[in-house]
């Protein structure tokens, strides 16, 4: 008999003036019986709706029917079947809008918390059993993965499985590109991105570092260098800016330099040589997931008052619901409808203040969200001292420019076919670099896509 | 992990080393960069290239121990091993089509200014090199811009070697002689780069100049070492770090680099008890 209670089990986390102050993860996870709990809320429908909503269809009900029963290995190995990283996505997968948002149960009451078990699954796994995997008999075929995202990560894991020879190429000195830059630890801690790359090594995945695709080498020399393949999941690329005055004054970063400065180089420790702004009053210009995160970042930094100023009404803003509510509990203050105009800086070029004016939303636009129109004569300044950009980004010409014959959209989005193959013969992308800034699951969902689409390639 | 090699002192406060990166030797042009990192907890730093030997798969770098990681780099020795070296980064010295080109060095620049003066040289360019130093005593690579040069002019500030008086001084006498350079490249300190700038534009004459703005990833990603080129933004990295330098903002630039000055200062304390722990452990 099903669990008919209408809410999801809770999941423990810090308390927010607790979490608010340190860099340890927000929220703990189930127990064992908080997920035993929570499985047999499952229906088990005979038509599973929640597996066509997630991008790397995991057998939804059959890894919860395992949780139910005890068998938390069973589960585990029926999730990673189709996903080489359950550890990641149980925790920023957007599981309010797939998976959950099929779910039978939401219908009346809360869906069953399909992301929490994910999570927990994965955990149990790691902390209880944590083998690494075998190398599969090698096929001697040379793949080569460019950028250790999600994207990169799932590729490389799924040709590993199938016996390719994968050689991970990544740009920065670790592996797992946003999961490490861009992502921070209280939200997806480090080890488990690091445990994932140990894995994926045992696969033996040759995982280089400090390489530059498109400066060290080009696409092309990797084929003379006897790949057959080549995936490119090299992420989103160059951070934008408004074009106002003053976003040149100390004090001024981009999310991304932020993220990086506190989550890659670790600025947030005593012990790390990377400096980052001391910051009393930080305004924050967006309102998507990278937005929540920097704000995030800048409150246990140790600011005082940390704004995110957004031209939209709430309604509107991009953000997971969930990375929302966690940044309101922790105190960050929300400021929509308010469009940044300049950034003020005293005399010594330091940020000192950021004039925006209020905004009113008048007709849909071409998103379908109502455009925000300026109110003349509303200006006011917010005093901060220091302003984070989180405007999105724009692709890195750096692949595309040393590529001949690999074309892009308008926006610079490398294009692929249905098999997520470039105008290059035998080079596949998928993720950021193709579709711009999206999420963390999608870039899995492409990189899998295309390792199937590169194995049927070369078994041609 | 990567080896140094070679280790050489060229003055009391600059160091040559040679690393080996076969990868980055293999591609590395003149006025490219690369991107150390001395150890786990270290920063990542940019550092123009000063020379490679594509067969030995060694590439050069010449700093001024300024900084913690400068520093820290610097107690290292032959043999010893870095962690992390990533490169070549940035777009290279456009050398095509130049028939006379004047090369400009200001102090630790002149590491810089070399490799370019040299692929000037190499692309069959008439080179003239003006380096300018402090002192006599600081004064680095002065044969090996004598054989990249057609004229080589070395300038001391005070003048205790060579002639007396800064770059442009030089520079000023060649542009008003009639010297046609195709181009002016000028690598050094922010204010020497912005003079050269200023003095070459009443001539007409293309002036290239090498930005060092802070950066962290060096491909693009983190927008830090964004400058404002004739009113638009640019990424050093990417975009550079070679600008057109009558379009520079100079100011900006030299504003945003202190952005981490007062840091510095409060904690080089803790960056020495680093250093002296490092060297303890290298000794061990």
């Amino acid at each position: 008999m099903a669990n008919m209670q209408m809410t999801k089990t809770p999941m423990p986390e810090q308390a927010p003036d607790v979490r608010n102050h340190n860099f340890l993860e927000v929220c703990t996870g189930y127990t064992a019986e908080m997920a035993v709990n929570e499985a047999k809320r499952c229906l088990n429908c005979k038509k599973p709706m929640c597996v066509q909503g997630c991008p790397v269809n995991v057998r939804i009900p059959e890894f919860i029917q395992k949780v139910a029963e005890e068998d938390f290995m069973g589960a585990y190995e029926i999730i990673t079947s189709t996903n080489a990283l359950p550890a990641l996505s149980g925790r920023v997968c957007p599981q309010e809008t797939q998976c959950e948002a099929k779910c039978v149960r939401g219908v009346k009451g809360e869906p069953v918390a399909i992301g929490r078990l994910e999570r927990f699954v994965a955990d149990w796994y790691r902390e209880n059993v944590n083998t690494m995997p075998e190398k599969p008999e090698s096929n001697g075929i040379q793949v080569a993965v460019v950028g250790s995202g999600p994207a990169g990560l799932t590729c490389a894991s799924d040709l590993a499985k199938k016996g390719y020879e994968v050689s991970i190429f990544e740009a920065l000195h670790t592996a797992g590109g946003v999961l490490v830059y861009g992502i921070p630890e209280f939200r997806l801690p480090k080890a488990i991105v690091g445990n994932e790359v140990k894995k994926l090594e045992a696969m033996g995945v040759k995982v280089m570092t400090n390489m530059v695709i498109g400066r060290v080498l080009s696409i092309d020399e990797l084929f003379e260098m006897g790949f057959k393949a080549v995936f490119i999941g090299s992420g989103a690329g160059l951070p934008m800016f408004m074009n106002i005055p003053g976003e040149s004054l100390k004090g001024v970063y981009s999310a991304n330099e932020y993220l990086t400065r506190t989550n890659l180089m670790k600025a947030y420790l005593e012990e790390s040589d990377t400096p980052i702004i001391q910051s009393k009053n930080v305004a924050i210009v967006g309102g998507g997931n990278v937005a929540m995160d920097a704000a995030r970042c800048a409150k246990r930094l140790g600011a005082e008052n940390v704004y995110v100023v957004y031209r939209r009404g709430e309604a509107e803003m991009p953000a997971r619901l969930e990375e929302q509510h966690h940044a309101k509990e922790e105190g960050i203050i929300f400021k929509t409808l308010c469009n940044p105009t300049r950034i003020l800086g005293d005399e010594n070029g330091r940020a000192i203040g950021m004039e925006c004016i209020r905004m009113e939303l008048g007709e849909p636009d071409a998103s379908g969200r109502r455009r925000p129109i300026a109110i003349e004569g509303s200006e006011f300044v917010l005093d901060v001292d220091t302003v984070i950009m989180s405007l999105g980004t724009s692709p890195n010409p750096l692949i595309r420019s040393t590529t001949p014959g690999l074309e892009t959209n308008k926006k610079g989005g490398l294009i692929v076919n249905e098999e997520n193959m470039t105008t290059r013969e035998a080079v596949f992308a998928g993720g950021d670099a193709v579709t711009g800034a999206a999420t963390v699951i999608l870039a899995m969902g492409a990189g899998k896509k295309a390792a199937a689409a590169i194995d049927a390639h070369l078994k041609k | 992990m990567f080896q140094i090699v070679r280790k050489k002192e060229l003055n009391a406060n600059v160091t040559l080393m040679e690393i080996e990166a076969p990868f980055v030797a293999k591609k590395a042009l003149a006025g490219q960069f690369i991107i150390f990192r001395v150890d786990e907890k270290s920063e990542r730093v940019p550092l123009t290239i000063a020379g490679y030997d594509r067969e030995k798969g060694t590439v050069t770098i010449i700093f001024q121990k300024v900084g913690l990681s400068t520093e820290m780099l610097g107690a290292l020795n032959e043999g010893d091993s870095i962690r992390d070296f990533v490169g070549p980064l940035g777009k290279p010295t456009h050398t095509e089509g130049i028939k006379r080109v004047c090369v400009i060095g200001g102090g630790v620049g002149c590491a810089i200014a070399y490799p370019s003066a040299k692929a000037f040289k190499d692309a069959g360019a008439e080179v003239d090199v003006i380096v300018g130093f402090r002192n006599k005593d600081i004064v680095i690579l002065e044969d090996e811009f004598r054989a990249a040069s057609d004229h080589l002019y070395l300038m001391t500030d005070d003048g205790s070697y060579g002639e007396h008086g800064f770059v442009t001084v030089k520079l000023q006498e060649l542009l008003e002689s009639g010297v046609q350079y195709d181009e002016v490249l000028a690598i050094g300190p922010i204010p020497m780069m912005k003079f050269v700038s200023k003095t070459t534009e009443p001539f007409g004459v293309k002036t290239m100049v090498s930005l060092n703005p802070i950066m962290v990833d060096g491909t693009g990603m983190c927008g830090g070492c964004r400058v404002t080129v004739g009113g638009e933004v640019k990424f050093a990295c990417v975009d550079g770090p070679e600008f057109d330098g009558h379009q520079v903002d100079y100011a900006e630039l030299m504003n945003r680099n202190g952005v981490y000055r007062e840091r510095e200062q409060e904690t080089a304390k803790t960056h020495i008890c680093r250093i002296e722990k490092m060297g303890k452990e290298l000794i061990r």
